[in-house]
Order: structure tokens, then C-alpha cells, then sequence
């Protein structure tokens, strides 16, 4: 098994047309995704890269039965279209547009809490590089071809230190179950403990890869669940050790500004909490290859 | 994006917040004039700077008199201002603000910050004004209230009560913290920030609330829909480095050390750099290129790092995904060409591409040191630093 998305699940994308979304939708069709369609306002009824085209997210859905949906639309423009997928009925939504104001997405995670948990759309990102289930299907941007099918779940903010991960992991002849980009911003979809949820329940996932950064209260959070809850094995790394304070190193999120938000806090946490952190980046897959030992 | 004290106090003005008489001055002369237009026997001198604890930094004077007030300008005017938020290089002074003096009966802190926990706005205020928020939670925690604000509705009037009650102001004053309040967070909402701090916001002797400082940054990801934000930034107090890498749609922050960085995304930047200090050496930027690291880019990227006179070798670090890394390769040639660089180069691609993208490297003939792995790349980067600089 893996985790939010398979072969099976028919994927729309949101700003199809555009030249990133036709850039990555191409990718991703290529990769074995269920590519369904896609939405463009203003362009509906036309086909593109061989799907149809929908004016609203309700029709393509109606229409496709998509379940999951990929956002490419502008920043300005990101929230509305989170919003669309959430009331369509989108189960899972993937962001990967950089730059969404972060008010804009205070309000998109308001919305998105009037639906009951159970008819909720999960969303990940924004500003992520997406979820790949290897050898299944790819919601993202990422190299498809670093990941190789295996029993470890990754769940990161950034898109880069996650490939470097992976092809650790796979230079060791490691696999991934799903690997899940959280994005860097301050505030999106789901965090660190949500997908660490979500991993402890798939009976593939044998283990974690956990990979966060400097800022915000996130990978405390998921230290202590890790520490009160999961039964699998988590291999951490915290990033920005040279980060100094009150400075943003490129993501929105990652700056620290209060704190315990340092790499060096952050990877004492996870290290009381029971997490297994690599000596440094260039340990992923050493560290996770003793692990699974 | 950081504003100036009296930007944010024309902004909060606007929204009904009460503040002293004052006046902008960007000479002696027009201080002394702002100070007889604002009339009174005493006024306040500030100095503007994008910081905070300007009055430790001696950036903030009290003057009786017209002479006072033009030596204290003459002084400030032109003086690089060093706080503990400026870092060692300081702040150029630019700017005066000429203030009416207030007299104080008390002093309260009035923040409004984007709390990540809750994923709301969150209020926070404490008695115990006149100190940094970070000082306060240390001293007397529980001196601090807190409201978070529901998305959906906004600040309600009943949260602002029950700051004001909680504050012991008195009953006659209530109202008009509601609307000091509800009037920080209606600019805080509207114009997208992501800080406004008043501190202090004090109690005069005559009964009045007033924000005495104000301090508020902004979303530089929202400032596409408030021109009028953009409009206050003011260059003066940013690091020309990191303006000038902002301007080109690059990531940079300016660090101490002597190995410069090239690497794209911010995560694997700062990975690369946590692998420099692993291998005993010290990173002097962090810089992401971003997902499409066109040739030009990278050209861009290099005279960036270059342009800091601390740099004594260079680590690119690029995982293609969205790129690849031949065209990444042809872009570092194109600028150890362009820049004549003098100084070592190490080379660390991987990702789509990477054998077309290492053949460039090599058949270009340059001195070009390359990595196989991330830990690789740091050691050589580490090791070629030291031969060059002698330290080895």
C-alpha cells in the first residue's frame, strides 16, 4: 500500500493549461498517474494533452469522478482555486504554488473545517514539491526516477532535501512507500504529525524518514506524537544549523522567531522523543539503513 | 517587509488608533521647524531605522529646546545605528521623527502576530510595557494575555473588553482600547500583515491611550494587492546584497563565513550549508536558485556570491528536478567564464541529466572540482578552501 494517492486515483489539475501545469501534468501522465482532466476557467470544453478541459472544479468531478486534484494556479489566485477543489468534493488536494499570502491561508484552512472530518479534503503544500507513491503514481514536480518502491515513508518541507533523501536511500537500495512534500510555508495543509498519522496506519510503511527545518512549531509537535504514539521507527533531520536568528532562509516559514524554533532545539526534541536523528544530511540513508536493520 | 516607526503609526492612524503629534524631519533645520509646528515644551527625537531597541542605541532623545533638538539631529542624522536587531553592521539613520513628549502614567505592550500553532492571528498584551515581549514572557508570564481571532468573524469587541479588563484600565478608558485594538487588527487584516507590535502603548497622565512606538511588517507574498505597502519599503535599511538578489528573483542572506553557496531550494541550501560547518568550514551565504536555474541565473547567482569580498571558494549544489543539470553545468561554465573566477569551484550535480551535465563540466576544461555526493561536495569545498587560503 501507500499513502493519499495510487495508481487508481483520478487526479485533475487545477491551472491545466498554463505552462507549468502542462509542463508537470505531461510529467506526471508519463510517470502512470490517472490524469482525468483539468480545470481552466474560461477554457472548458476544449481538450488539452488529450483530457477535457472543465470551467469549475464541481464539473470535473461530476463529470471524471476525480478524487485528487494539483494546484499550479498563480499565488494570487492559489486560495480561491484550495477553496474550489475542498467544496467539490476533492479528497486530496496538492498544492505546489509558491508565494499564497499566508492571511490567504488562514482562511482556506477555516473553509475547509466546515466540512465534516469525514467528507474533508486533505490538502498538502503550499509551496511543496508534492507526493510520489513509487512506481504508482507522482502529484508533483520531484524526478520521478530517484524513487524506487520500498517501505519508507518520507515526509518533508522542502523539495530538494527530500530528493537528496530518496536517492540516499535508494544508492542503499531503499525504497519508499509514499513520500509527502509538507511545503515551507508557515502556514499549510497538513503537518508533519498529520502524515505521520497516516504512515503509522499503512501496513507497507515500515519506517519514516522525517525531514523538517528551522521555524514554527510543527516537528515538536510531531516529536511528541512520535514519542506518545507511533510504533514505527522514525529517522529525523532538522535543517539550518548555521540559520541565524530573525533571518528567512528562502521558504516563508523557515526563520526562527521564537523559541525551541532552532535546528539544534528541534533536533534535541526529536532526539528525547525517541526520533533517530542523522548526524548530518549526508546520513539519510545510512541512518535509516541501520534503522531497518 | 519592515516600515518605519512613523510609517506604521500613519497606517494604525488611519484605523482609528490614537498616536502623539509628530512630524517627519530629514535635517536639523526641519526638526527644529516640526518641533515649533507640533508646539509644546518638550519633544522627542527618534531615529528611524528598521529596528527596535533604538533607545538603548541612544537613537531616541528627549530636548527641551530648539538647540538641543538641532544637535541631537545633527548627531543622528547620517550615524549607523547598532541594536541587537540590526546585527554588527548597523543601521544608517536617514530619517527623523519629531514627536510631542507624553506624560506617561503607564506603559502597556500591544502585539498582533501570526501564530503558527493556532494558525490564526493572535493578540498578546501585558501590563509590563516598555520591555521586549521576549523579556516580559521570561520576567512575568503571567502578565501576558493572549486572544486568537477567528478567521471567519474577525476580532470581536467582547476580546478587546477582555484585554482591557484584563490590563486593570479603567472602566472610563475601555472604549477607547477597544478601538485602539479592533483598529490594529482591522490594518493587520486589511493590509496583510504579519507583525504590528505597539510597545508601549501608554496610559497618559491626562487619561489618553496612545501608541508611543509602532512597529509593523508586512507579507512580502501579499504585497502584490497593496501597492501602497511597497511604496513605504525603504531600501536604506536593507543589506544591498540581499536586494539586489530579491530584485533577481533569488534567495540570499548574507552569512559570516568564507565558502560561498550556490545551491537550489531552500531546504538542500540549508542541508549544503549544515554539511559545510559538518566538514569544518563555515558557509558565507545561503542562496536558492530556485526550480528553473537558467544559465543566466546562475551567471547571476555567481557575481551575487562573488560581490562579497569574504568569498574564498564556491559550492554550487544542484539536484535537478524541474531543471536539469546540463543546463545547470552549461550555466556555471558560462560563468567561471564571464566572472574569470579566481577562486576554487566545487561542483555537486545530481538529479535528471547528471552524466550530460558532469560531461560539460569536464570537457570545458575548466578547474572545476567535482562532487559525487553532498558529503563529498562539503569536504572538497572544506579541504579547497583551506589549500587556497593556506590554512590546510
Amino acid at each position: 500500500m501507500s499513502i493519499l494517492i495510487d495508481e487508481k486515483t483520478p487526479v485533475i489539475v487545477q491551472g491545466f493549461t498554463g505552462q507549468i501545469g502542462t509542463f508537470h501534468a505531461k510529467e506526471m501522465m508519463e510517470y502512470g498517474t490517472h490524469v482525468v482532466g483539468g480545470v481552466t476557467p474560461g477554457k472548458g470544453g476544449a481538450t488539452h494533452l488529450g483530457r477535457p478541459v472543465f470551467n469549475t472544479v464541481k464539473e470535473a468531478v461530476d463529470v471524471t469522478g476525480a478524487q485528487a486534484s494539483i494546484i499550479f494556479v498563480p499565488a494570487p489566485f492559489a486560495a480561491d482555486s484550495i477553496m474550489e477543489a475542498a467544496d467539490a468534493g476533492i479528497r486530496y488536494c496538492v498544492a505546489i504554488t509558491d508565494g499564497i499570502p499566508a492571511q490567504d491561508m488562514i482562511r482556506v484552512k477555516r473553509y475547509m473545517r466546515r466540512y465534516k472530518a469525514e467528507n474533508r479534503m486533505r490538502l498538502t503544500g503550499p509551496n511543496c514539491a508534492g507526493t510520489i507513491s513509487p512506481g504508482k503514481a507522482m502529484m508533483g514536480i520531484m524526478p520521478g526516477h530517484i524513487y524506487i518502491r520500498g517501505v519508507v515513508g518520507i515526509v518533508g518541507r522542502s523539495g530538494t532535501l527530500g530528493y537528496e533523501a530518496a536517492s540516499q536511500m535508494k544508492a542503499l537500495g531503499i525504497g519508499v512507500t509514499t513520500s509527502v512534500g509538507i511545503g515551507g510555508d508557515p502556514i499549510n495543509g497538513s503537518s508533519f504529525k498529520d502524515i505521520l498519522e497516516l504512515f503509522q496506519d499503512d501496513p507497507e510503511t515500515k519506517a519514516i524518514m522525517m525531514i523538517g527545518e528551522i521555524g514554527g512549531p510543527q516537528e515538536a509537535e510531531a516529536a511528541h506524537f512520535v514519542k506518545e504514539n507511533m510504533q514505527k521507527p522514525v529517522v529525523g533531520y532538522i535543517a539550518g544549523l548555521t540559520a541565524p536568528k530573525g533571518r528567512r532562509m528562502g521558504h516563508a516559514g523557515a526563520i526562527i522567531s521564537a523559541f525551541g524554533e532552532s535546528a539544534a532545539e528541534k533536533g534535541e526534541i526529536l532526539q528525547e522523543c525517541g526520533v533517530t536523528v542523522a548526524p548530518s544530511p549526508a546520513d539519510l540513508g545510512t541512518t535509516m539503513a541501520q534503522v531497518l536493520k | 517587509m519592515d516600515i518605519h516607526e512613523y510609517q506604521a503609526k500613519e497606517i494604525l492612524k488611519d484605523f482609528g488608533v490614537a498616536i502623539p503629534a509628530g512630524g517627519l524631519a530629514y535635517s536639523p533645520e526641519q526638526a527644529v521647524y516640526r518641533a515649533k509646528e507640533i508646539g509644546g515644551e518638550k519633544w522627542v527625537v527618534k531615529a528611524q531605522i528598521h529596528s527596535g531597541a533604538r533607545g538603548k542605541a541612544g537613537g531616541i532623545k528627549v530636548c527641551s529646546n530648539d538647540h538641543d533638538i538641532w544637535e541631537v539631529a545633527d548627531d543622528l542624522l547620517g550615524k549607523r545605528l547598532v541594536t541587537h536587531q540590526t546585527g554588527p553592521r548597523g543601521k544608517v539613520v536617514h530619517r527623523l521623527y519629531i514627536e510631542a513628549a507624553t506624560g506617561i502614567e503607564r506603559e502597556i505592550y500591544l502585539g498582533f502576530v501570526l501564530d503558527r500553532q493556532s494558525e490564526r492571528v493572535m493578540v498578546v498584551a501585558s501590563g509590563e510595557g516598555g520591555m521586549e515581549i521576549e523579556e516580559i514572557a521570561v520576567k512575568t508570564p503571567q502578565s501576558i494575555l493572549r486572544q486568537s481571532v477567528e478567521p471567519a468573524v474577525g476580532m470581536q469587541d467582547f476580546q478587546c473588553r477582555e484585554i482591557a479588563f484584563g490590563l486593570g484600565l479603567p472602566a472610563a478608558m475601555v472604549s477607547q482600547a477597544v478601538t485602539t485594538i479592533q483598529g490594529c487588527y482591522r490594518a493587520f487584516r486589511d493590509l496583510d500583515a504579519t507583525m504590528t507590535e505597539i510597545n508601549p502603548l501608554v496610559v497618559t497622565k491626562d487619561g489618553r491611550l496612545l501608541a508611543l512606538d509602532a512597529k509593523m511588517a508586512f507579507d512580502d507574498s501579499a504585497l502584490f494587492r497593496h501597492a501602497s505597502i511597497s511604496e513605504l519599503r525603504d531600501k536604506s535599511q536593507e543589506d544591498p546584497r540581499e536586494m539586489a538578489a530579491a530584485d533577481r528573483g533569488l534567495s540570499y542572506v548574507g552569512l559570516d563565513g568564507n565558502i560561498g553557496c550556490i545551491i537550489n531550494g531552500a531546504g538542500l541550501a540549508m542541508a549544503t550549508m549544515d554539511m559545510i560547518k559538518h566538514a569544518g568550514g563555515e558557509p558565507a551565504n545561503f542562496l536558492d536558485i530556485g526550480g528553473g536555474a537558467s544559465p543566466e541565473r546562475t551567471a547571476k547567482a555567481f557575481n551575487l556570491v562573488l560581490s562579497d569580498d569574504k568569498v574564498q571558494a564556491i559550492l554550487v549544489n544542484i539536484f535537478a528536478g524541474i531543471n536539469r543539470c546540463d543546463w545547470v553545468a552549461e550555466g556555471v561554465v558560462q560563468a567561471v567564464k564571464k566572472t574569470e573566477l579566481k577562486i576554487p569551484l566545487v561542483v555537486r550535480l545530481s538529479g535528471t541529466n547528471v552524466e550530460e551535465g558532469r560531461k560539460i563540466l569536464k570537457d570545458s576544461s575548466l578547474p572545476i572540482i567535482m562532487a559525487e555526493t553532498l558529503a563529498d561536495a562539503a569536504d572538497k569545498a572544506v579541504a579547497a578552501w583551506k589549500q587556497a587560503t593556506g590554512k590546510a
